[in-house]
């Protein structure tokens, strides 16, 4: 573990645990220094603000400045009718449009308790898994870039534009869906959608293992991520921690099994967790490896859905979608799980409006960014790239 | 005058197998008493670096990493992207030459130049084919060892003078780096020297010539030196700041290193000093285990491969292939491994790459006093 001694100012220490290098600096007067990191930094993900307080390449402490993309998201959702907020959600997480949809049409069908027909809530599974294995294949190319791997980034990319071209013949959008709707779908999937999903699964399998055995089992890879940022389950609770980066750290707890929603209890998949062969739980490469091992469990869904999906047949994907959306007075929360973890969705509505009171996002990425002082204290500055790598955020969902 | 020089100078092309024959008739190449064959000595490296940067480097490069990353890599400009490199530098020359306002501004205007003199002065002592080389030293692999440390002046300079944090971090890093990895790199070079008993380049070259082509170069002459020329190529990784030593310009962490403030043609002549040194580093591990410029062809009795495909031309055709392909693993391991930290690196170098070197050291001499 680290431990440090800043008290002095001039005795810093730093061991590392089940790592063979070991950092000491001892006894020598050197000066902290303020370092500025992002938001024009390339490895902050976006606009995300770092402000270090450096003792050579040592990090004393990092506080996270957020904010630079904030674009009032809650106080719009106040001015707009509900199906109009559908788009807004979408920009959230840009990454994974489908599972923010998702997310807040669970909110708002809970609101409303309305029925939605069977075919509907499985294309809405399939499109959601689908766009979980485009957003962790960002989060695995992007992770390698940080670390120096240019190579699989890129490999990650070539199959991500496959899942994007999908979703794009769906929805007539690459990113930005708005594909389903509050109680239904924008449209139902073209005829032949299900054949080439299944087709991208026979060819997205060995690629994956590819995509492994060149950044997951290379040994640099592997001595970069081992052992750094360790966080213990105990404390990423506390920090309502959620997805990949709370299993990272041990905790099998996933929405889709711990609070089934949609159809996903009739769904047979796992929930990984790292077990401590390959990576020491709780660390980098632990949340890494999650990922990696959800594509799969992702994969497994999708085809599952694809068997078990009712037939076409005088289906209406609009069919369940209310003329007007008005809900009796009350408050609703509704959560799913997003590829980044919990997106909760708290809805008020005043019973007499088509517009909602108030409508929070509880985003998953603010949370897991608020552990990075903690994760940050005593680490080298390649290290805080790791760390920041592996929490996986999304500027937009942090600040929405 | 002139005739006589340029009869002095057709000769060799004509005659030429004798050692240096094209760079003596160069040196002594004088008009009205001006030095003209010394320029023309020292800038043809210059042009090499320059336009192998421009193809190999540059365009190669791209055109390298997009097959290993299922791309095209450029494709607009001319066909197949030809023409690509010769629009960046256009580019680059349009570009403003941005000195911040904070800079030191000697130190920023220096460093690149402190940078691309050191990793071209060692150009000099490189036998580019048996008949030419820019100056025949009798301690050539000792001076080219040396003059590089020179680039991290260079690199001190610009990352000081740019008064950047990121910069500062990376030419720390930088000069960290290449300071420590050439105690293994000179060590393995040695072992080279050793078997050779001279540090004359040429001579090392001369050395490693024979009728069975590969099996003279030094690489294969004893069971060990698979050893020095395998920690040679790692340290020259590091020191020339390649993946996956690439610390010092880690795009991800120090944004561009000790050159994140470098506009144009600055920018444009750190990259040429980057390119340099990647030959430089190349060559010298193809010379002192490879054979230099050597025909790595043997003769099989009656089919002469050997003596067919050595002599002056063919030699410079041998070292710029071997040099190639060290660069191509060079691009081959970028664009496939991640980047160490810095602490790792350091570790690697200090504790496994140098015990090793002295290792091979003892072994290699041990090998060259005992065994005939």
């Amino acid at each position: 573990m680290q431990e440090l001694d800043t008290a002095g100012l001039g005795s810093v220490r730093v061991t590392r645990k089940n790592d063979n290098v070991v950092v000491i600096e001892k006894d020598l007067a050197t000066e902290q220094m303020v370092l500025a990191m992002g938001p024009q930094h390339p490895s902050t993900h976006g606009v995300l603000k770092l402000e270090c307080l450096t003792d050579g390449e040592v990090i004393t402490e990092a506080v996270p400045y957020l904010g630079y993309l904030h674009r009032c998201f809650e106080k719009c959702c106040e001015n707009v009718d509900y199906p109009a907020i559908v788009p807004y959600t979408d920009r959230l997480d840009y990454l994974s449009g489908m599972n923010s949809e998702f997310s807040y049409a669970l909110a708002v069908e809970k609101l409303l308790d309305i029925e939605i027909p069977r075919r509907v809530e499985f294309i809405r599974v399939i499109v959601a898994e689908l766009n979980r294995i485009a957003s962790h294949l960002v989060a695995i190319g992007t992770y390698g870039i940080d670390l120096g791997a240019f190579t699989p980034f890129l490999f990650c990319f070539r199959d991500r534009e496959i899942i994007l071209g999908l979703l794009e013949w769906a929805s007539g959008a690459r990113m930005l869906y708005n594909y389903i709707w509050i109680g239904g779908l924008a449209y139902d999937v073209p005829s032949d959608f299900l054949k080439r999903v299944r087709e991208f699964v026979t060819y997205f399998r060995p690629k994956a293992v590819e995509l492994c055995n060149l950044l997951t089992e290379n040994e640099i890879f592997v001595k970069r991520t081992r052992g750094i940022g360790l966080m213990p389950a105990g404390v990423a609770i506390n920090y309502g921690w959620s997805g990949p980066m709370l299993r990272g750290s041990g905790v099998k707890w996933d929405l889709r099994r711990n609070d089934p929603y949609s159809v996903y209890p009739e769904l047979d998949f796992n929930v990984p967790v790292p077990d401590g062969k390959l990576s020491d739980v709780g660390d980098c490469l632990s949340r890494h490896l999650v990922r990696a091992w959800e594509m799969d469990e992702s994969l497994k869904i999708i085809e599952q859905c694809i068997d078990k999906m009712p037939s076409a047949e005088g289906f209406n994907p609009r069919s369940a979608i209310p003329k007007r959306i008005r809900p009796k007075a009350g408050e609703v929360y509704a959560r799913a799980e997003n590829p980044r973890g919990e997106l909760g969705f708290y809805i008020q509505s005043d019973g007499k409006s088509t517009k909602p009171l108030r409508c929070k996002a509880r985003s998953s990425c603010f949370v897991n960014l608020s552990a990075m002082k903690d994760l940050s204290k005593g680490q080298l500055i390649p290290d805080l790239v790791a760390i920041i790598g592996s929490i996986d955020i999304v500027l937009g969902e942090v600040d929405r | 005058m002139s005739s006589t020089a340029l009869s002095q100078i057709s000769m060799p092309f004509l005659m030429g197998n004798s050692l240096n024959a094209w760079s003596e008739a160069l040196v002594g190449f004088n008009i009205l008493g001006l030095p003209l064959g010394l320029v023309i000595l020292a800038a043809i490296p210059l042009v090499f670096i320059a336009l192998y940067s421009l193809t190999y480097g540059v365009y190669g490069e791209r055109k390298i990493s997009a097959f290993m990353q299922d791309r095209l890599g450029p494709m607009e400009v001319g066909k197949w992207g030809i023409l690509q490199t010769i629009a960046d530098i256009l580019k680059l020359l349009q570009k403003e030459d941005i000195v911040p306002s904070s800079a030191d501004k000697f130190l920023f205007v220096i460093g690149p130049g402190i940078l691309f003199v050191g990793s071209f002065l060692a150009y000099a002592v490189l036998p580019f084919s048996s008949a030419f080389i820019g100056a025949s030293l009798n301690v050539g692999l000792f001076y080219a060892i040396g003059i590089v440390a020179l680039e991290v002046v260079g690199i001190l300079a610009a990352g000081w003078g740019s008064n950047n944090k990121w910069s500062l971090y990376g030419a720390v890093r930088s000069v960290a780096q290449i300071v420590s990895y050439e105690i293994p790199a000179a060590i393995a070079l040695l072992c080279g020297a050793m078997m050779a008993g001279t540090l004359d380049m040429q001579q090392i070259s001369v050395l490693q010539s024979g009728s069975w082509g590969f099996a003279h170069f030094f690489l294969f002459k004893t069971p060990i030196a698979w050893l020095p020329f395998l920690i040679y190529f790692i340290a020259s990784l590091a020191e020339v700041n390649r993946a996956p030593f690439d610390i010092p310009e880690a795009e991800s962490e120090l944004v561009a290193g000790y050159f994140t403030e470098y506009t144009g043609m600055k920018f444009a002549v750190i990259f040429l000093a980057e390119y340099g040194s990647m030959f430089m580093v190349s060559a010298i591990i193809s010379v002192v285990f490879l054979g230099g410029w050597n025909s790595p062809l043997p003769n099989l009795g009656a089919i002469a491969l050997n003596d067919w495909t050595n002599g002056p031309v063919w030699g410079a055709f041998w070292i710029i292939s071997k040099g190639f392909f060290f660069i191509f693993v060079q691009m081959w391991l970028r664009w496939t491994l991640p980047r160490l930290r810095v602490d790792q690196l350091m570790y690697l170098c200090w504790k496994v790459l140098t015990p090793f070197a002295f290792v091979s050291f003892v072994l290699t001499a041990i090998w060259e006093v005992y065994v005939p």
